[in-house]
C-alpha cells in the first residue's frame, strides 16, 4: 500500500528538515496566537454584548468552544499523522503523533473544567449529563488510553505503530460514540437547554469567538511543534545535527 | 475454509481442555450483578429499573475480563511467531480466536442472562430483547477486546491497561443493548435497536480483524 | 533459491548490532551464525524470518523484495525458534496436526511417522505438559521430518536435547543438504556434517561496538 507522493511530502520525512523548517514556523505562530488570543480574550470579555438569558457568565464559551473544538481536532490529527506513519513508515508523522496525545488530553481537560464552570451557574449543578460533556469526557478516556499505551512500551518504535492503531480504532469510534451518547441524552432528558446550540448568535458575540478558535489553533500549534522539536532532537540525538544545534545553542 | 475450520477446531479443542475457563465469566458475571442488590436496595421496582444496564454492564465486564488471554498463550508458547511466518492468513486466524472467544463469553452468558433478569425482576416482556441484544451486541465487545488484547499481548502489565483502551470504545455497544433492553422491558418495539446493535457488529466485523492482525504483528515483531 | 540480506541495520537499546552487514544463502549450504550472547544471532535470525521490524536494509528472496514475495516465502521456509510453538495442553499428534495446517510444506511423511523418528512414538496422545523439557523440544523438532521445505531457520536446535537427539538431528540436518535444502542456524555444539563445509559468520567480527 504505498503512494507516491510529491518530493516536500518526503522532505517532511527528514528530521532534520522538519526540525529546521518549525524553527522558522515558530515565531511567526507564536506573533499570531498572541495577536489573536489577546484580541479575542479583550473582545469577548470586555466588548461583546451580555447574553440576554445568561448574563456574563456565557462569557465563558470564548475558552470553552475553542477547546472543545480543538480537543476534537487534535485527535484527528494524532490519529491522520500515526497513519502516514504507519503507511509510508515516516517516523517524523510517528513523533507528532505522540505530542499530540498530551496536548489534546489537556485540552479535553480545559473543555470539561469549563463546561462545569459554566454549568454551575446555569444548570445549578457541576456536572450533569449532558450529551456533549458526555462525549468530551469520553474523548478524554480515549486520549487517556492512548498515552497509557504509548508509555507502556519499552521499545520506541513499536509504541509508536500501536499507538497509531489505537488512535485509528478511536478515530473510526468517534462518530458511533458521539451518536449513541446524543441518543442516550435524547432517551433520558429530553428538552434540556444545551450550552452552545443557540440560535442565531448576533455577530459581536461569533466574530471574537472566532478569532479565540484561530488562536487557539495557533497556540496549540506553538505547543505542538516546540514539543515535537524536541523529542525530535531526544530521537536523533546521536546524529550530526542535532550535535551542532546543541553547540551552537551553548554558544 | 477448510483452514478456518481448523482454526476454530484447535481453538475450541483448547477451550475444551481448560474448561475451567468456560465457568469463570460466567460465575463474574454473576457475582458482579449481585453486587448492586447487595449494595443498593433489594427493592423490586428499584431492581427491574436498572436491570438492563447492570446486567449489561456486568456482561462487558465478565466480556472484558476474558478477552486479556485471547492471544497469550499463543504469544508466550511461540504460536504466534509461527502463526506470523506462515502463508495461510492471520485473518482467519484471528476471526477463528475471536469467534471461540465469543462462544465462551458472550454466548453463554447470553444463555443465563435469564436467570439474572429474574433475579432482578426484569418484566417477563423484557427477556427476549435481554437475550438478543446479548447476542447482537457481545460479538463487537470481543472484537474490539481482542484490538486491546492484541495491542497488549507482549506488555506484562497487560491487565488494566487492556481495560484503558477498551472500555472507552464499548461505551456505544452499552448504551444500544441497554436501550434495547429497556425498551423490550416496556413492551415496546426493538428493531431500530437491534438494527444499531447490528450495523456496528457488521462495521466491526469488517474493521476489527484488519487492526487485530495489524497489532499482533507489531506485538511480535517489537 | 536464494535468501539475502544487503546493507543491513540493525541496532537495540542503542546499540549497533549490524551495520551494513550482508548475507546470502544459496542452495545446499549450512550457515552458521556464531557470537557470544547479545552478539544479535537471534535478532538476526527473526529478521531473515520477518519476525521483526526493528532493521533498515534489504531482504531478498530470490531476487525480489521478500515484501513482495512473503507468501512464497513463507511456503518455502521453515522457522524453529527459541519457543517451539507447542500447546501444553495439546497432544504432541494434535500440536503438529495444527502445524501441518498452518505450515503446507509439512508433508512429507505421515504425523505417526515424524512422532516415531523423534522417539515420541506410544506419547502421541498424551498430553504436552506431561512431557519432559527435552520431550517437548522434540515435538517442535518433528516438523523437520515433515518439512518439505528448502530453507530451514533453525535457533538453537540442539538445546534441552540429549546427545542421541543431537546426533539425530545432525544427520537430518546432513541428508536435508545433501538432498538441495539450506540451513541457517545457531547454536553453541560443535556441528559436524559429512563431505560438507559450514560456513560460519562470526557476529562478534562484524559488529561495531
Amino acid at each position: 500500500m504505498k503512494i507516491k507522493m510529491p518530493r516536500w511530502f518526503y522532505q517532511l520525512a527528514s528530521p532534520r528538515w522538519f526540525y529546521e523548517i518549525t524553527g522558522k514556523l515558530l515565531p511567526w505562530f507564536t506573533v499570531a496566537a498572541v495577536l489573536l488570543l489577546v484580541t479575542g480574550t479583550v473582545w469577548g470579555l470586555v466588548f461583546a454584548p451580555a447574553d440576554y438569558q445568561q448574563g456574563n457568565s456565557f462569557r465563558i464559551i470564548y475558552i470553552h468552544v475553542p477547546s472543545s473544538i480543538l480537543a476534537q481536532s487534535y485527535y484527528m490529527m494524532m490519529a491522520i499523522a500515526g497513519a502516514v506513519g504507519l503507511i509510508w513508515k515516516m517516523k517524523i508523522a510517528h513523533v507528532v503523533a505522540g505530542a499530540c496525545a498530551p496536548i489534546g488530553a489537556s485540552i479535553a481537560v480545559m473543555s470539561l473544567a469549563t463546561g462545569a464552570i459554566w454549568g454551575k451557574p446555569t444548570w445549578g449543578a457541576w456536572w450533569v449529563w449532558d450529551a456533549r460533556l458526555t462525549a468530551m469526557l469520553v474523548l478524554l478516556f480515549l486520549y487517556i488510553g492512548v498515552i497509557a499505551l504509548n508509555s507502556a512500551f519499552e521499545n520506541k518504535a513499536s509504541s509508536d505503530k500501536a499507538t497509531a492503531i489505537l488512535s485509528l480504532v478511536g478515530l473510526v469510534n468517534i462518530p458511533i460514540i458521539k451518536y449513541s451518547v446524543e441518543w442516550w441524552n435524547t432517551l433520558h432528558q429530553p428538552a434540556t437547554f444545551t450550552l452552545t446550540e443557540k440560535p442565531a448568535m448576533p455577530p459581536e458575540m461569533w466574530i471574537p469567538l472566532l478569532i479565540m478558535v484561530l488562536g487557539f489553533y495557533c497556540f496549540f500549534a506553538v505547543i505542538l511543534m516546540s514539543r515535537a522539536r524536541i523529542e525530535v532532537l531526544e530521537r536523533e540525538k546521536r546524529s550530526e545535527w542535532v550535535t551542532k544545534v546543541v553547540q551552537e545553542y551553548g554558544k | 475454509m477448510n483452514f478456518f475450520m481448523s482454526a476454530l477446531k484447535r481453538d475450541l479443542l483448547l477451550v475444551f481442555r481448560h474448561r475451567n475457563d468456560i465457568i469463570n465469566p460466567l460465575a463474574f458475571f454473576l457475582m458482579v450483578a449481585v453486587l448492586f442488590p447487595l449494595g443498593v436496595s433489594p427493592d423490586p421496582t428499584f431492581l427491574s429499573e436498572v436491570a438492563p444496564g447492570v446486567i449489561w454492564v456486568a456482561a462487558l465486564l465478565a466480556c472484558l475480563l476474558s478477552v486479556d488471554g485471547i492471544f497469550r498463550t499463543d504469544y508466550e508458547d511461540g504460536s504466534l511467531e509461527q502463526m506470523l511466518v506462515s502463508s495461510e492468513s492471520l485473518y482467519l486466524v484471528v476471526l477463528a480466536k475471536v469467534l471461540t472467544h465469543w462462544l465462551v463469553s458472550g454466548f453463554c452468558l447470553a444463555i443465563i442472562s435469564p436467570l439474572v433478569a429474574m433475579m432482578f425482576f426484569l418484566p417477563e416482556q423484557g427477556y427476549f430483547s435481554l437475550v438478543v441484544s446479548l447476542l447482537l451486541g457481545t460479538p463487537t465487545l470481543s472484537l474490539m477486546g481482542a484490538i486491546g488484547a492484541a495491542l497488549t499481548v507482549a506488555l506484562r502489565k497487560g491487565g488494566v491497561l487492556i481495560s484503558l483502551l477498551v472500555l472507552p470504545l464499548y461505551i456505544p455497544v452499552l448504551i444500544f443493548g441497554a436501550g434495547t433492553v429497556q425498551a423490550g422491558a416496556m413492551g415496546l418495539g426493538i428493531q431500530g435497536y437491534l438494527a444499531l446493535l447490528a450495523a456496528i457488529l457488521v462495521l466491526s466485523l469488517m474493521l476489527a480483524p484488519f487492526a487485530i492482525s495489524a497489532a499482533l504483528k507489531i506485538s511480535v515483531r517489537s | 533459491m536464494t535468501l539475502e540480506v544487503k546493507n543491513l541495520f540493525c541496532e537495540r537499546d542503542e546499540r549497533v548490532l549490524f551495520s551494513s552487514f550482508a548475507l546470502k544463502i544459496d542452495t545446499a549450504e549450512v550457515v552458521q551464525i556464531i557470537g557470544q550472547n547479545g552478539s544479535g544471532k537471534t535478532t538476526l535470525l527473526r529478521i531473515l524470518c520477518g519476525l521483526s521490524d526493528a532493521y533498515t536494509g534489504d531482504l531478498l528472496w530470490k531476487g525480489q523484495a521478500l515484501e513482495e514475495v512473503r507468501d512464497d516465502y513463507y511456503q518455502s521456509m521453515l522457522y524453529v525458534g527459541h519457543l517451539a510453538g507447542v500447546k501444553a495442553s495439546l497432544t504432541p499428534e494434535e500440536n503438529l496436526q495444527w502445524m501441518s495446517q498452518l505450515d503446507k510444506s509439512l508433508n512429507k511423511c505421515t504425523i505417526m511417522q515424524a512422532l516415531k523418528q523423534v522417539g515420541l512414538y506410544g506419547f502421541e496422545d498424551v498430553p504436552c505438559h506431561s512431557l519432559s523439557a527435552g520431550q517437548q523440544r522434540r515435538v517442535g523438532l518433528a516438523r523437520l521430518y515433515l518439512s518439505n521445505a528448502p530453507l530451514w531457520i533453525l535457533d538453537e536446535p540442539f538445546t534441552a536435547l540429549d546427545k542421541k537427539g543431537v546426533s539425530e538431528k545432525e544427520a537430518l540436518i546432513a541428508a536435508h543438504v545433501h538432498a538441495g535444502g539450506s540451513v541457517i542456524l545457531t547454536t553453541h555444539h560443535d556441528l559436524s556434517i559429512p563431505n560438507k563445509t559450514i560456513r560460519p559468520v562470526n557476529l562478534d567480527e562484524v559488529a561495531i561496538r
